[in-house]
């Protein structure tokens, strides 16, 4: 090692981060970012939700019990949790037990055990679980008490015996994560049950359709239900799912072309393989979102009687419980789900390293890789991960969620989660109390309002 | 068993609970259904073998997601006629609009007049056969089956197509990204011959038509094609 003059070879790295400027639009994740696509000319892709900083549930709080109200004693009144879903023109329609459901999440991107893990666990807490981009695999019918069955634009998988073998029909219009944008399924995925399902080759990228193919605009979608319903008798709910993008509207017009429920998902929620700069940059965050999708179900007095199903970052009973007091019906859940089956499990960090990441980081769910067997068509590594303890794993958490949820229903002294009301609910800054339509706390103001 | 059912004093609803109620009893239970006045979403989710005959037009969807039953329209269809067909034999006598035959699985969709635009959009595997022309952006994304098209192609035909395999005889205004014109080789020509045969067409030869495919360029994203998406 050559030897250098005054101690050069020595850096001292504290004076150096004391020394050195970094530069606020710069920062090394940008000009690494820079470096990236000059390297590879392709833009980054990858799963998980928007990781940059929005105004979300955190921002409120719940004021709690007083004088004026009284709370209702921790384990011995009752406060319940259950909900029906679909009950505006079919004639079977759902009745959770926890008003907290898994969000469709595609066989595919996800292996077929998590897939059974995931209906094994709902089935377990007592609700529903959804299919995805691809149809549905005869696993994840057998371990799913109540399945929801997704009609996309893709229509990679659909079938009319899998129609009539659902719970629930959702039609997915948009994905919080990318409103307008279509699904992404690399080759390395496309194992042959994969291609065989959504008749393709295999080993070919996959790209799924961003508009569906057989109608435009709310006019057609109502006959496009109309049809659904009448393939399947009118007994099955119709979910319209909509990326949080313009939600007053949205929420207004899939009202208006016959929804029985509205699945709306914010900009935070989830994806397995969306481009970077989609996630982060289109569709506005959940809160906002849910507040305008609330005013439009009002405003048709239509609120209680669509259900509203919320998702995008919900991650604990306070993101629940604050969701049902804005007014959402059940709110859905797809990464904290995959966490609860094991997905980021420091466990496995040291092949997360060898893949060039860290448990907690890893979002490349669309590379198939997946050292949990969770995110993979690698029978290998699916066959890693045991779908009846994935299941009792995320059932756990599910009741977890369920009793946060109850704990701050009761303490605002109500007898049934759907009684929490905006009222119950104060905003930290004046950003999320103009999103949410909540006053700031300490203050009767909300900004925006008179 | 020969039915008729009346549309005009009837309703979708009851039409179509009647038609999933036939066809258990006796195997092929005929129905004649008048007067369909454009009504949408007529004869949907049929799942055995009737034989239901339509005399006027439809709106849209009809015959969608039919399995094994065969429709006979005596008249234009609106969007989306047999959409999403599993298997069975679907036939048009007049015109159809847009997304003839989207996404269908199996089965044959024939259509004796002309289609609308995006007619076998993301195909799965049906066959679609017309005997006039088709409009724009027809077999966009087509994955597998095969389209015969009698007549004319319109703007971008089989853009961004997979192993759908198209035989045009007609001209083509323009084929879409990734779509290509292949040899028509003797099994080509045999398959096509078939398939004419089969829809009753007697004034098409087959040495008359040309086949399109995928390049297959776009399987995998390569950013040299990034014009292309
Ligand atoms: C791995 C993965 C796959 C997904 N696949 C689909 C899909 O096939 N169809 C769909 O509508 N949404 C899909 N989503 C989005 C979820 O349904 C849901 O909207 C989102 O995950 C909710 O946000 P959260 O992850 O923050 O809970 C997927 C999400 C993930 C994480």
């Amino acid at each position: 090692m050559p030897t250098k003059k005054n101690g050069d070879s020595q850096i001292n790295l504290h004076e150096l981060q004391s020394r050195l400027k970094e530069s606020a639009t710069y920062p090394r994740q940008v000009i690494a970012e820079i470096q990236r696509a000059a390297e590879t000319g392709i833009y980054d892709i990858r799963g998980w939700g928007a990781k940059r900083s929005v105004p979300n549930f955190d921002d409120l709080l719940f004021l709690g019990a007083s004088m004026s109200r009284y709370p209702l004693e921790g384990y011995r009144e009752k406060c319940t949790t259950s909900v029906t879903l679909g009950d505006r023109f079919a004639s079977k329609p759902i009745e959770l037990k926890i008003p907290i459901t898994i969000a469709g999440m595609s066989f595919g991107a996800l292996s077929g055990s998590a897939k059974e893990a995931l209906g094994r666990g709902a089935t377990i807490a007592g609700t529903s679980t959804t299919t995805g981009d691809g149809g549905m695999t005869p696993e994840e019918r057998e371990h799913s008490e109540l399945l929801v069955y997704q009609l996309l634009p893709s229509r990679y998988g659909m079938n009319p015996d899998d129609l009539r073998k659902a719970d629930a029909i959702e039609i997915v219009v948009g994905q919080g994560a990318k409103p307008g944008g279509g699904g992404m399924l690399l080759g390395q995925k496309i194992s042959e049950r994969v291609a065989g399902m959504r008749d393709l080759p295999k080993g070919i990228d996959q790209r799924s359709a961003c508009r569906h193919p057989d109608w435009t605009g709310p006019d057609d979608l109502a006959i496009k239900i109309q049809e659904l319903r009448e393939i399947t008798n009118w007994e099955k709910p119709i979910y319209i799912k909509i990326g949080a993008a313009r939600p007053y509207y949205d929420t207004a017009l899939a009202i208006k072309a016959g929804a029985d429920v509205v699945v709306l998902d914010g900009m935070q929620g989830g994806t397995a393989a969306t481009q970077d700069v989609f996630i982060e940059h289109v569709g506005i965050p959940t809160l906002p979102a849910l507040r305008q999708a609330v005013e439009a179900l009002q405003e048709l007095d239509m609120h209680r009687k669509v259900q509203l199903i919320v998702s995008g970052g919900i991650r604990s009973g306070a993101d629940v419980a604050k969701a049902l007091a804005m007014g959402a019906d059940a709110v859905s859940i797809g990464v904290a789900a995959l966490i609860a089956l094991g997905d980021n499990s420091p466990a496995f960090e040291k092949e997360y390293n060898s893949l060039g990441t860290s448990a907690g980081f890893y979002d490349g769910w669309h590379e198939g890789r997946d050292p949990t067997g969770i995110s993979t068509q690698d029978e290998e590594l699916a066959a890693r991960f045991d779908p009846v303890m994935g299941g009792r794993r995320l059932a756990n958490y599910l009741n977890v969620l369920a009793l946060e949820t109850q704990t701050l229903a009761r303490a605002n002294g109500k007898s049934h989660v759907h009684n929490l009301e905006p009222e119950d609910l104060v905003a930290l800054t004046i950003e999320a109390s103009a999103m949410a339509g909540v006053p700031l706390a300490g203050t009767d103001w909300i900004p925006g309002k008179k | 068993m020969s039915l008729e059912y009346d549309l005009a004093s009837g309703s979708t609803r009851e039409l179509n609970k009647k038609l999933h109620a036939l066809g258990i009893a006796n195997k092929t239970d005929k129905i004649c259904v008048t007067n369909p006045n454009g009504a949408h979403a007529l004869a949907v989710g049929l799942t055995r073998p009737l034989k239901v005959n339509i005399k006027g037009h439809v709106g849209y969807y009809c015959a969608g997601m039919n399995q094994i039953a065969e429709v006979n329209i005596d008249g234009n269809a609106g969007p989306a006629v047999a959409e999403n067909m599993m298997s069975g034999y679907v036939t048009v006598t007049g015109n159809v609009s847009h997304y003839a035959g989207a996404t269908s699985h199996g089965g044959t969709l024939l259509v004796c007049g002309d289609a609308s635009s995006r007619c076998g959009i993301s195909l799965k595997g049906a066959d679609i056969i017309i005997k006039g022309n088709v409009g724009h952006m027809s077999a966009f994304m087509a994955q597998t089956g095969r389209m015969v098209i009698c007549g004319d192609a319109g703007e971008t035909l089989g853009d961004s197509i997979y192993e759908t395999k198209l035989y045009v005889r007609g001209s083509i205004a323009s084929l879409g990204t990734d779509c290509v014109q292949k040899s028509m080789t003797e099994k080509h020509k045999n398959e096509l011959e078939t398939l004419l045969i089969s829809a009753g067409i007697t004034g098409a030869d087959a040495a008359e038509f040309n086949r399109f495919g995928s390049a297959r360029k776009l399987y995998n994203f390569k950013v040299d094609n990034a014009d292309a998406y």
